[in-house]
């Protein structure tokens, strides 16, 4: 698989609070949960994003709460991966069981530049500074999960 | 090469010998927590997986606890498909209003997790139940679907960091302030992807509750779990709140350790985060004065009924201080009754404080106390991210039941006396 998409770049510890806010949570609808998302960060994200473009951010992404609404508002807002230094861990599982492709990865990027994603040959090249990083592929078990289409399809044959 | 105690439960729950740090494995679960907001994403996957029963009626439970009593139309519509779901399935441990209190706060007082358990929950804070023994870990809503169909979690086994932990606490210091200053110390993402395994003679000086606190706070710093070992307090509590039989774990002496971080109880002080990381712990040797307009002591952190008599005995025969709003939240219903019973409620509503009946409410910026622009709290919860209890410009210091004790009467954060 492979992805290209324009860059919006965050920091350290972008938590889970500012991902989704509390008090949008009392409503688990896709397209509710995008129209907020990032909204305590980058409050013109929503306006901005377009399909496909890719976040990219510091270590610990997706800190805090284990609301897996926060994936699915990055999901259903268009945003196509999320590469980070590193994942917190219940982010990191929940982007995979929802099918959210993550990357961890170390990389210089900065905020508009166009980047690719090549999940297979696990390479993150910076089209913009001509740029190219490598990154570990996930274990087996985790990309039957992402190929299968998340945890609930792999599980039920694809029912899901 | 020996497995640490947290290794030890996993593979004891995937029918393995032994398991190895970064290892990936189908483990079973002895119980499968939801909350009112993350279990309808759950039954919605649960159902679009066509998956029409839970494998185990006991082993599932739902706790309505952020937005209850339901502060809205939207959030009463999604404890609604979370009341007609455990109705429809016979989930026997299901606690709606009336019967619930904070979900971590909840467990381990009807007895359903015991040491040696294996629990996950659709909760970052579900590590709590490390203080008795038990693994738990929080996981998201599809994690706890596909554990509700089939009985299965897949983990990554972590690899540990040791607190060996030595001497005793000193008066007016508590497990939030240890948890607050090894947050300090190894900052938000200090344990990610591994466990924290409390360990060493100074562990028998803390208490249950305590414990329960430090576990829960393991989360704060990026941790799957927070573990305790069992001792006969652990034992005591298992068998005085439940029927089910512990199941003692020990580390082996040769478990491999990424680090091993030595803490003197005794040089512990009573520590604050600062907004907006948990990791900014600051202590009152050099503290600005802060002033305050809201303090909350509450939370699956530190709503205990210890918690509620460390701050009552410092407000008892006192007034909190004029223009501070004071939310005392007993985590349950029993404790709730226990504290009217020794005579906690009274004081604390003497002392000019509101007590509400059990929820999360403003420990997740949901209701019941939401801070406008540019105001600060003290709470005894366990997070102080922008916007965790309400404006992205309000702030939030954590702090112990005593300092927010001390901090209400005082109109600014001061430390207990
Ligand atoms: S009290 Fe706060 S931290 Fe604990 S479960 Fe409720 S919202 Fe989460």
């Amino acid at each position: 698989m492979k992805l290209k998409g324009t860059v919006f770049k965050y920091g350290d510890n972008v938590d889970t609070d500012v991902i989704i806010p509390a008090r949008y949570l009392n409503t688990h609808n896709h397209q509710e949960l995008a129209a907020h998302c990032l909204e305590d960060l980058d409050s013109s994200f929503v306006q901005r994003v377009k399909q496909g473009d890719i976040i990219v951010a510091g270590s610990n992404f997706g800190s805090g709460s284990s609301r897996e609404h926060a994936p699915i508002a990055i999901k259903a807002s268009g945003v196509g991966a999320v590469v980070a230094k590193s994942f917190a861990r219940i982010f990191y599982r929940n982007a995979i069981n929802i099918g959210l492709p993550i990357v961890e990865c170390d990389a210089e990027i900065n905020e508009a530049d166009q980047i690719e994603i090549d999940f297979d040959n696990g390479k993150l090249h910076d089209i913009t500074k001509n740029q190219t990083w490598d990154f570990a592929p996930f274990p087996d078990f985790l990309q039957q999960i992402i190929a299968a289409g998340g945890l609930l399809k792999s599980i039920s044959g694809g029912k899901a | 090469m020996g497995m640490t105690m947290t290794q030890k439960i996993l593979a004891a729950h995937c029918g393995k010998q032994s398991v190895n740090a970064g290892e990936i494995i189908m483990a079973d679960v002895d119980l499968a927590l939801g909350n009112d907001i993350t279990t309808p994403v759950a039954i919605n996957e649960f159902e679009k997986a066509g998956c029409t029963k839970v494998f185990d009626k006991n082993k599932v439970t739902f706790v309505l606890d952020h937005f209850t009593p339901n502060k809205d139309i939207k959030s009463a519509e999604q404890s609604k498909q979370i009341r007609d779901f455990a109705r429809q399935m016979g989930v026997v441990n299901f606690f709606d209003v009336g019967e619930m209190g904070i979900e971590h706060a909840l467990l381990p007082e009807k007895g359903l997790v015991v040491s040696g358990d294996l629990v996950i929950g659709a909760d970052s804070h579900t590590c709590t139940y490390g203080a008795l023994g038990a693994f738990s870990t929080g996981v998201g809503s599809t994690d706890l679907a596909a554990a509700m169909a089939t009985g299965k979690v897949w983990l990554k086994v972590p690899a540990a960091i040791r607190f060996n932990l030595t001497g005793q606490l000193a008066p007016h210091v508590y497990g939030k302030d240890l948890a607050l200053h090894i947050i300090g110390l190894i900052g938000v993402d200090g344990a990610l992807y591994k466990s924290m395994e409390f360990s060493g003679e100074g562990v028998s000086t803390i208490s249950i509750s305590d414990r329960l606190c430090i576990a829960n706070m393991a989360i704060e710093a990026g941790a799957k779990n927070g573990i305790f070992p069992v001792d006969q307090q652990t034992l005591d509590f298992v068998k005085e709140h439940g029927s089910r039989q512990p199941v003692v774990c020990q580390a082996d002496p040769d478990a491999e350790y990424e680090r091993v971080i030595e803490i003197d109880l005794s040089q512990v002080v009573q520590t604050v985060a600062f907004p907006h990381l948990p990791e900014n712990a600051r202590t009152f040797t050099d503290m600005p004065e802060i002033k305050i307009d809201q303090v909350v002591i509450g939370s699956c952190t530190n709503g205990r009924l210890e918690d509620l008599q460390i701050a009552a005995e410092i407000m008892k025969g006192k007034k909190v201080a004029k223009d501070v709003r004071v939310i005392i939240i007993p985590a349950t219903q029993k404790i709730y009754l226990e504290a009217m019973e020794m005579g906690l409620i009274r004081t604390f509503i003497e002392a000019g404080c509101v007590v509400s009946t059990p929820t999360c409410g403003p420990c997740l910026g949901g209701h019941m106390g939401i801070l406008a622009k540019g105001e600060r709290c003290v709470a005894t919860t366990n997070r102080n991210f922008v916007g965790r209890m309400g404006h992205t410009q309000s702030e939030v210091y954590l702090a112990s039941p005593a300092v927010a004790a001390a901090s209400a009467l005082a109109g600014k954060i001061a430390p207990a006396v």
